[in-house]
């Protein structure tokens, strides 16, 4: 690596050459955690599952009409998993549901802290009464409780798939923002960026170059602990059936599954393995948000 | 449930926003206890009058949030049966739907003022009676959860970071994550599965919902409601008291490396006392915000897991009425929620500085 870096002349490869090197620090440390590699595996695991669904169990075994079992028949050698109540394989149904579960939890986590940190960073750099007012919003949705509102939105807007990503992203944004912030705050008051004004540099390149990627390492630390709990609310607001019912949701099944009455039969084979699946994956966000979050532990400290 | 990401709370109640250093040399004349005391009620009128703005804003967004969902409340009402035009109009007159609707928000802000959140559309009586109903299953069920959960955090968490490494440090961390991840409301199907219609060799030996069975009374009462209490308070101290147990056991690993507590154990005292009397109580400040910011989610309830239980609590009843919708009861039921939240925050923000003197002094 440092050879490398050595003959490199012009200023942008020597940045590349640079971030490379971050990169490989970061990898490095973040290899020596177990959990977090273990989550790793399992995403990639997870998310190759959703992207071969069509290969792995047919592209048709999401059809009512044409399903290849009797209603609620438990696993078999034809169907490992049993069948829902139309017949379908609750197998193929589970592989299908991690494309909802991984598409949602990825976009609302993305619109949460792409507000978070527009706000925040913003919030932070301006100083008088545009940051009261955006501080002032940020605590307002703050005390809002957020399942709650998130239930009302998605019961305000139509039965669809954003309508989940959005109502998730509107009300978790603010910790993200509070965060993001302080941080701002803390790079704000050093030196190098009183150098940059000094030199010209106006609000907006204060902001996206040299307080944005000082701020970056918190805000993916914060982004995969916000997709397991985004991934968490898809499946809470499926269940209660404020979803687009024709998409194949984990959630969705549970809704499903409650609903055959399913569960005053004791059809364990139908309701455990779509929860089983949205704990492996929550689980598998968190352990890779800690895992990033100790790595970065001793930058974060400066934040105090 | 969908609670906040751990690091976020690790962080305390962000200190207070009015800055009580700034007294000025006039007070620092009459002693620092004099100035800081005035700081500190500065501080908490400040934060005071901030929760009096917020409840307002909560009620003007209760008003106009639900006003935007789409199906007609009067046509809900009626069910789909055969009414003519005149009956309609006779019930949005009844419920005040044909005014304007800056009428209606005057007049939904002025009752809702003196405490009279108007009447449901589902039972035609007082939304405030409605929620008194049901206030009290709500506050046992995660009242007892609240505890339960906060307590077990605690310990776990102190225990696990006081043998930090150790083998029974990673289980513990690694299964109160396992259940942190885990779907409350699928927690629970599975548990009335397993427990309540039984499987297998398990017998069925928990009611499967509900808050009784009716019919009995005094001490059989009590026995009754505990044992319909069991599995929705299991359900919710299983999901819920990994974030304490994170929270303690990274604040716990904060304060190890500290110089006070080698000096502590250089005098003789045993480990047991260095962690009881010196450790746990500086490291219990940020659980004491976490279990603030907690305890304004019992009055909000658990919709889901009352939900599956049947449970007659405040979170079934904001599900049954968001699904008519029962505009009235949700905006009061709404209300409701956010305004114990906004209190317990509240309340957390003016006790911080007494819990912790660094905190603004």
């Amino acid at each position: 690596m440092t050879t490398q870096s050595l003959k490199v002349t012009s200023p942008r490869a020597l940045a590349r050459a640079r971030k490379r090197q971050s990169a490989a620090r970061f990898w490095k440390s973040y290899r020596s955690h177990k959990g977090g590699l273990w989550g790793l595996g399992l995403l990639f695991l997870i998310a190759l599952v959703a992207i071969l669904a069509p290969v792995l169990v047919g592209e048709d075994s999401q059809s009512v009409t044409d399903a290849p079992g009797g209603p609620l028949e438990g696993p078999s050698g034809e169907f490992p998993l049993g069948t829902d109540q139309f017949g379908r394989s609750v197998l193929a149904l589970v592989v299908y549901g991690a494309r909802v579960s991984l598409t949602v939890g990825l976009l609302a986590a993305f619109l949460c802290v792409a507000i978070g940190t527009v706000i925040g960073i913003v919030a932070g750099h301006f100083r008088g009464w545009y940051s009261t007012v955006l501080m002032r919003i940020t605590d307002w949705f703050l005390v809002m409780p957020t399942l709650v509102l998130a239930i009302a939105l998605a019961t305000v807007m139509d039965r669809s798939m954003w309508t989940v990503i959005i109502a998730i992203g509107v009300t978790t944004w603010p910790t993200t923002a509070r965060l993001v912030r302080a941080q701002t705050l803390a790079v704000e008051s050093r030196p190098y960026i009183e150098r940059a004004r000094a030199l010209g540099g106006g609000h907006g390149h204060i902001m996206t170059r040299h307080v944005l990627p000082n701020v970056m390492p918190l805000v993916l630390a914060q982004t995969t602990m916000i997709i397991s709990s985004a991934i968490l609310t898809e499946a809470t607001l499926a269940f209660l059936g404020l979803s687009d019912p024709t998409i194949t949701s984990w959630g969705g099944m549970l809704q499903d599954a409650r609903e055959a009455g399913a569960v005053s039969a004791g059809d364990w084979w139908y309701l455990a393995p779509p929860g089983i699946a949205i704990a492996v994956v929550a689980l598998s966000f968190t352990l890779c948000g800690r895992a990033v979050e100790s790595v970065l532990n001793p930058k974060l400290g400066v934040r105090s | 449930m969908t609670a906040d990401s751990t690091p976020a709370l690790v962080q305390p109640a962000d200190g207070p926003d009015g800055d009580p250093a700034s007294a000025g040399p006039s007070s620092a004349a009459r002693g620092p206890r004099a100035r800081n005391t005035k700081a500190y009620v500065q501080y908490a009128a400040a934060k005071i009058a901030g929760a009096v703005v917020s409840l307002f804003a909560v009620l003007v967004t209760s008003f106009f949030l639900f006003r935007l969902i789409p199906s007609d409340p009067v046509k809900q009402m009626t069910g789909g049966k055969r009414v003519s035009a005149e009956q309609l109009e006779n019930l949005r007159h009844q419920f005040g739907l044909d005014q304007p609707m800056w009428k209606q928000f005057t007049s939904y802000i002025g009752d809702a003022l003196t405490g009279d959140f108007g009447t449901s559309y589902q039972f035609h009586t007082p939304v405030i009676d409605k929620i008194a109903d049901a206030l009290p299953a709500t506050l046992l069920l995660t009242g007892t959860a609240y505890v339960l959960y906060s307590a077990l955090g605690i310990w776990l968490g102190t225990r696990t970071a006081w043998r930090n490494g150790s083998r029974s440090d990673r289980f513990n961390t690694a299964f109160a994550l396992t259940l942190y991840s885990v779907p409350s409301f699928w927690l629970g199907l599975l548990l009335i599965i397993v427990f309540s219609v039984g499987i297998g060799p398990i017998p069925g030996m928990f009611p499967t919902g509900g808050l009784e069975s009716g019919g009995e009374t005094g001490f059989a009462y009590v026995i009754d409601v505990a044992h319909h209490l069991v599995l929705p308070v299991i359900t919710l101290v299983a999901v819920g008291y990994a974030q304490t147990l994170l929270v303690m056991r990274s604040s716990l690993l904060d304060e190890m490396g500290s110089d006070y507590l080698t000096t502590a154990r250089a005098k003789g005292l045993r480990d047991d006392v260095v962690r009881r009397k010196h450790a746990v109580p500086n490291a219990m400040l940020p659980t004491f915000t976490l279990m603030f910011v907690n305890l304004g989610h019992v009055v909000a309830g658990q919709i889901l897991v009352e939900t599956v239980f049947s449970w007659p609590g405040l979170g079934g009843l904001f599900y049954s009425a968001l699904s008519v919708p029962d505009l009235p009861l949700v905006q009061g039921l709404f209300f409701v929620f956010a305004t114990a939240v906004i209190l317990a925050n509240t309340l957390a923000d003016i006790l911080y500085p007494l819990l912790d003197p660094r905190v603004g002094r």
